[in-house]
């Protein structure tokens, strides 16, 4: 194996994404994504038995497309590294199997590895090594984490997670609330932009005793509860509802959450850089807003473009060639599909 | 020739080595839980065994079920993923059929069933004939509670793991409890021989188990 520059092909399936990446050392070379996001809409959430269809059905084309579109042979590859949890089990259980029969059939080394330090390691091959230590901020459908990483390959240190719903979830709930399409992300984020923030929504674990116990923990199911009750007011009064307003309002509530804590957590923790990752990175008020407190408090804000951000197979490989450089142990082919595994464990 | 046969629908996870005559090396493992664990190290234990490396593999075959579906796809893609990266053709084989295969020779002619474990208290299952020492399935899979089967249905000998977990509702058991991916390997080098196309499309004979929101609406 060239140690200085291997070639990793990494898996990911924790959810609805049948996500294979290819990296070269820090460098990407593709991040190929089949989603089956259109078929859950019919059922206005992810449907964790169609997500797993959707991945035997995809996972061999979309390691054909990464290969041919990187213009690289599987023989040339170097290790496998592949998603194993956390994430939904049926679904993990496709992606490390075929990470298996690759790393089997290849003679490589496989690295299972978790999916939260994958979002964090993918900002390397983005904007280059990355600063020890980091905190990262990793907002999505699944999750909703505040981490400090010393070094993404052997130390993540969790510092606060939702206690309830996970962000995107959020979102996904009031979209339906406001009767806008799943996933309710981009949404809202759209229907934001015309809209004013004229209701004052609450700001979960924000004040008091909370700041205590959950200094760095979220909460968005009453957030969620408080957009839907002043919906059904709205409407019982016979009065139409101001969608734009709600999402701007429901939007700037969780936005305000989140880079508050973020930022204080910087501060408290020394880092000076702040990293986003997952899907809800994709939002435009949640990185205009991070932005201007991450500057007002001199700390460099990362952000890895949106296609890096949601779930995706390069974000996987870029930790697998991390796993290779740092010369950390392989796995062993008898590696189970952990889907509650912590994000301390950041491989198995 | 040397196949490697790969079935993950019933209980036990079965691999194996065929050269088209006879099983050069098996393994299996009796847990319906710990697919993901077992069938990669049983497949290098196998290869280990015959002394063979995975490049002098000319065919993968897996049974495309039914069966519950977690542990079916751990078996498929598997199968697909390792056919794919040493360039070789992937055959897909009702596992149902490999369990009549096992069974004929207790039934020396005839009619016979297979039913298998489809959990939730229903089973797969197929008709299966023995005619002139061959085996001909009658039936396209499917699932149902053993209860509701037809009686003269019933009534067959039946292969697979039916029978033990409804001792009630059949009235024969035939010694075959689980798919054996040597009998696997075996039938794929006949059909195989015999230019049948053999396709890898999961057998899953039920839709997920979730109402679309247009569904959710009507009721
Ligand atoms: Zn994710």
């Amino acid at each position: 194996m060239s140690v200085d520059q291997p070639l990793i092909l990494g898996i990911e399936t924790s959810c609805d994404e049948t996500g294979v990446g290819i990296v070269r050392g820090e460098t990407l070379l593709v991040d190929a994504v089949a989603s089956s996001v259109d078929d859950h809409a019919r059922f206005g959430g992810v449907v964790p038995e169609v997500a797993s269809r959707a991945h035997l059905e995809e996972m061999v084309p979309t390691i054909e497309r990464a290969c041919r579109e990187a213009g690289v042979q599987l023989r040339d590859l170097d290790a496998i590294s592949v998603t194993s949890g956390p994430g939904l089990a049926g679904s993990l259980m496709v992606g490390v199997a075929s990470a298996k029969a690759l790393a089997l059939s290849l003679g490589v080394p496989l690295y299972g590895v978790n999916h939260l330090a994958s979002h964090v390691a993918v900002d390397i091959v983005e904007h280059g090594p990355l600063p020890e230590p980091t905190m990262a901020l990793l907002v999505s459908g699944g999750h909703s984490s505040l981490l400090l990483v010393p070094d993404v390959t052997s130390d993540i240190r969790s510092l606060g997670s939702t206690i309830d719903d996970a962000a995107g979830e959020a979102f996904d709930k009031v979209a339906r609330v406001l009767g806008l399409p799943f996933p309710g992300g981009p949404h809202i984020d759209r229907a934001a932009r015309d809209g004013e923030i004229t209701i004052d929504f609450p700001r979960g674990l924000t004040t008091g005793r909370d700041m205590e116990r959950h200094r760095f923990d979220f909460s968005f199911s009453g957030l969620k509860t408080a957009v839907s009750r002043w919906v059904q007011a709205r409407e019982a009064a016979g009065e139409s509802v101001p969608v734009a307003d709600v999402a701007a309002s429901f939007q700037e509530a969780v936005v305000d959450v989140l880079t508050r804590k973020a930022v204080l957590a910087c501060r408290e923790q020394g880092a000076q850089h702040l990293q986003i990752g997952g899907g809800v990175a994709a939002n435009s008020r949640l990185r205009a807003m991070a932005q201007s407190r991450c500057d007002d408090a001199g700390i460099e804000l990362r952000v890895p473009r949106p296609g890096l951000c949601t779930d995706n197979g390069a974000m996987v490989a870029a930790l697998g060639a991390q796993m290779v450089l740092k010369g950390r142990d392989a796995s062993r082919l008898d590696l189970p599909a952990d889907s509650s595994m912590p994000v301390t464990q950041i491989s198995a | 020739m040397l196949i490697l046969a790969i079935d993950t629908s019933t209980t036990a996870i079965t691999v194996a080595l065929h050269d088209g005559e006879s099983v050069v090396a098996a393994g299996s493992h009796l847990d319906a839980r710990a697919h993901t664990e077992w069938v990669a190290p049983l497949i290098q234990t196998a290869l280990d065994d015959a002394g063979r490396s995975p490049a002098d593999l000319t065919a993968v075959v897996v049974g495309k079920g039914p069966g519950p579906f977690t542990g079916l796809r751990v078996g498929i893609v598997t199968g697909v993923t390792m056919a794919h990266a040493l360039g070789l053709p992937a055959y897909g084989i009702c596992s149902l059929d490999v369990i009549a295969e096992q069974a004929a020779g207790s039934v020396a002619e005839g009619e016979f069933l297979v039913a298998t474990d489809a959990r939730r208290k229903e089973v797969y299952w197929a008709r299966y004939a023995v005619r002139s020492g061959s085996v001909e399935r009658l039936t396209d899979p499917a699932v149902d509670r053993p209860g509701d089967l037809p009686d003269d249905v019933r009534a067959l000998p039946t292969a697979g793991r039916g029978p033990v977990l409804y001792p009630d509702l059949f009235a024969t058991a035939l010694p075959v409890l689980d798919v054996d991916a040597g009998v696997l390997g075996a039938v794929a080098a006949r059909r195989s021989a015999a230019g049948e196309s053999m396709p890898v499309e999961p057998l899953y004979l039920r839709r997920p188990d979730a109402l679309t929101t247009a569904e959710r609406a009507a009721k």
